[in-house]
């Protein structure tokens, strides 16, 4: 299986590092940069809302990533043992309302083919992300 | 490490950043924004030609600064944005909210 895992403190010093894999796991499996760029913030985002809302800014709590090179997509997956979210109050604002915040959510639908929230395990909340591969739609 | 300049050219007052504006450095971003909005400064041109990356969390700040100048009149401009940070912009159908400038000469001009 080709996979990458990675677990960063919920510091945001770290998001970089995160971005990092992103995008040049992208590059690897044929994204162009500017899709490269697009997941990269993507995901950048989906973590930064598990620091502000799961962790309320706490840093040092875990942050998992695996990401998954499947037949037809890249799959990334984010993992946090912090305050479940409630997955039907999650939307992207209206864009003609013009805000500081909750930009986040609607850059990731945007950019991502597949957005799963799912809190129903035990500790915590999973997203799942995936884009499907050059020419696999 | 995210650097912020300021400097003066004619009546415009150039806010140049350095590196990636994220939930990490972002505070110090608006930090400095805001207290050139708090001394109501009447024109503020944010250069991003160094900046390789930005967030929700740094168009946020460009938004306050954006409508908080509103409130004396003043102009908050952008300019020299990358494909990357340019994209984030248009994501968010920000691009039409901001005057944005392919250079910081058109900026200073318009």
């Amino acid at each position: 299986m080709d996979a990458i895992e990675i677990k960063i403190s919920s510091n945001p010093k770290y998001l970089k590092i995160l971005r990092s894999t992103v995008y040049h796991l992208a590059r690897v499996c044929g994204f162009s940069n500017k899709e490269g760029n697009a997941l990269t913030v993507a995901v950048s985002e989906a973590a930064a809302n598990i620091i502000k809302h799961a962790y309320k800014n706490e840093k040092d709590k875990p942050i998992f990533m695996s990401c998954r090179l499947l037949d037809d997509r890249l799959e990334i997956v984010l993992r946090d043992s912090g305050i479940k979210t409630d997955v039907e109050k999650i939307k992207s604002r209206e864009l003609e309302d013009v805000k500081p915040g909750g930009l986040g959510v609607h850059i990731i639908k945007s950019t991502m083919d597949v957005v799963i929230y799912d809190n129903s395990s035990k500790d915590g909340n999973q997203l799942t992300m995936a884009k499907y591969l050059p020419g696999k739609k | 490490m995210i650097k912020v300049n300021i400097t003066e050219k004619d009546s415009a007052t150039i806010l140049e950043i350095y590196g990636e504006v994220d939930l990490y450095s972002s505070p110090e971003v608006r930090k400095v924004l805001l207290q050139l909005v708090n001394d109501e400064t009447a024109v503020i041109i944010v250069n991003l030609n160094n900046v390789t990356y930005i967030d929700s969390s740094g168009v946020a700040t460009l938004v306050e600064g954006l409508q908080e100048m509103g409130k004396y009149s003043g102009k908050l401009k952008l300019t020299n944005l990358r494909d990357a940070v340019r994209h984030v912009f248009e994501l968010s159908s920000l691009d039409k909210v901001f005057e944005i400038h392919n250079t910081l000469e058109d900026a200073m001009r318009s």
